[in-house]
């Protein structure tokens, strides 16, 4: 069979990617590679105002999406991996494209004129279109004998405005069915978790933490695959249970199964050890 | 009228020009409004609010600026969607709660969740200055400002031997483009 076509994309990190979830990205841009999509990250991007600035002052949030949305090139989607962060530039796309004046400030600040037509994804987006298939044929896979509680956090949640296209329901667990994992039925997949409160209200986040790793526990699951670095971060930080449940960034997952070789690093620096999981399953050494 | 547990709300005081205001920040149209209660039972957190969602929707629909400026709703809604996506008449109720906590601040009114304010106040300083947040000094700032320096302290250590706190921050290039924003 054929290689890959190699396809290139804007990447927009965000800073949890850059920093505390660094196994995220990297392993997010390694399964991305195997697929034949190279990330090239976006030159000099900024914070997308996480969930701070359009709590307090929309008007800086609008800016912080708008600078990062004109450094994209214009001939090749924007991808991002931070649920969060996917709001704040689908957000801003959305009222540049239905407010005049919200155009005229873009172009007076940032020196070009609004492009309608550039594309902001989420990775899932991405790979929706990815033959996989044809990809695990070509490849080859490590097949993971492993169940797993799909958690999606808020993510599959949209205001109406942004509601239209996918909402990624089910993607973590048709994707990774493929390479031998069993998605489990449990009733927090979408429960949030809890976000910048684990700050400033940890009495009303760990309980919540708790409540969802319990709930991954009693459902059997070997582990949490979770789609967002935030959730994953608050999970490990705030859950206070005995012998709590491992959690992987769905990518790590991927990469594991196509084969990733770096994964050294990305494992040991999660809170709650993952490693005699993944040792017990025969898929580290 | 008194709602249930919560306090005595008086209608002679109703601030229509105030409702119209939040519906034009907001971009959302909360006349349309049920009270089905749908949002509330969907929200994690509506255990922990003076009022419930649908009770913000209402108040606002009323134009009962006081009750809608200080409830620690506001402050306590972490804008997760969970209630928009439950909403018979798609409200964005998310939108409503930003626009009320800028109102808030503009207003100078009292706020019920100070140290909410104070990290997000954190976030945006550390963005002010670094095109990116910068997680470690934001804690250690936030925990000066609330004088809590103990809670959480094995968190942080815990995360620092797990490579998880940069002890640099990643900055933008171009600061200058973000000074911009925060001086408009
Ligand atoms: S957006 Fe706010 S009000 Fe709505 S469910 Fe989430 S926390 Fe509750
Ligand atoms: S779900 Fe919508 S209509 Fe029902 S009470 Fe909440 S805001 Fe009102």
């Amino acid at each position: 069979m054929d290689a890959l076509p190699v396809t290139d994309v804007s990447y927009f990190p965000g800073c949890s990617l850059a920093t505390t979830a660094k196994e995220n990205n990297q392993s997010l841009i390694e399964c991305c590679q195997k697929m034949g999509i190279r990330m090239i990250e976006l030159p000099d991007w900024n914070c997308c105002g996480s969930s701070s600035a359009h709590s307090i002052n929309h008007q800086i949030a609008f800016d912080l999406a708008c600078r990062n949305l004109s450094l994209a090139p214009p001939d090749r989607p924007l991808v991002t991996a931070c649920p969060s962060c996917t709001l704040r530039l689908k957000h801003a796309q959305h009222r540049l494209k239905n407010d005049p004046a919200a155009r005229e400030r873009y172009s007076q600040m940032w020196g070009r004129s609004f492009d309608p037509d550039l594309r902001v994804r989420h990775f899932f987006g991405l790979l929706e279109e990815v033959d996989l298939e044809r990809l695990l044929a070509v490849n080859g896979h490590v097949r993971i004998d492993m169940s797993f509680a799909p958690y999606y956090g808020c993510m599959l949640n949209r205001p109406f405005a942004l509601r239209s296209g996918s909402n990624y329901y089910g993607i973590m667990e048709k994707t990774l069915a493929k390479l031998g994992l069993r998605a489990l039925n449990w009733g927090h997949a979408s429960q949030c978790c809890g976000t910048f409160l684990t700050v400033a209200r940890p009495d009303i986040v760990t309980p919540k933490v708790n409540m969802i790793m319990q709930g991954a526990a009693e459902s059997g699951a070997d582990c949490i695959v979770t789609a967002c670095a935030m959730c994953h971060m608050n999970l490990e930080v705030r859950c206070t249970l005995k012998n709590p449940v491992p959690i992987f960034h769905f990518s790590e997952i991927l990469s594991l199964a196509f084969g990733a070789t770096r994964h050294k690093d990305w494992f040991s620096r999660h809170l709650i050890d993952p490693r005699p999981l993944l040792k017990s399953k025969g898929l580290t050494a | 009228m008194t709602i249930e547990g919560g306090p005595t709300i008086r209608l002679n005081d109703l601030d229509l020009k105030f409702s119209r205001e939040v519906k034009r920040l907001s971009a959302t149209d909360f006349y349309t409004c049920l009270q089905c209660r749908s949002c509330s039972g969907g929200c994690p957190f509506s255990e922990y609010m003076d009022y419930m969602p649908n009770g913000v929707m209402r108040l606002v629909q009323l134009g009962l600026k006081n009750e809608a400026l200080t409830c620690n709703t506001i402050w306590i809604c972490v804008g997760c969607h969970t209630c928009s996506i439950q909403c018979p008449m798609a409200i964005d109720i998310a939108a409503v709660m930003d626009a009320l906590r800028e109102k808030a601040l503009a207003e100078q009114v009292d706020i019920l969740e100070p140290d909410i304010l104070n990290f997000h106040r954190e976030v945006l300083n550390s963005i002010e200055r670094y095109g990116r947040t910068h997680k470690i000094e934001i804690m250690m700032r936030y925990k000066l400002k609330t004088r809590d320096l103990i809670s959480d302290w094995a968190v942080g250590m815990k995360m620092l031997a797990k490579r998880k706190l940069d002890l640099t921050p990643s900055r933008v290039e171009r600061i200058g483009d973000v000074k911009k924003i925060f001086q408009k």
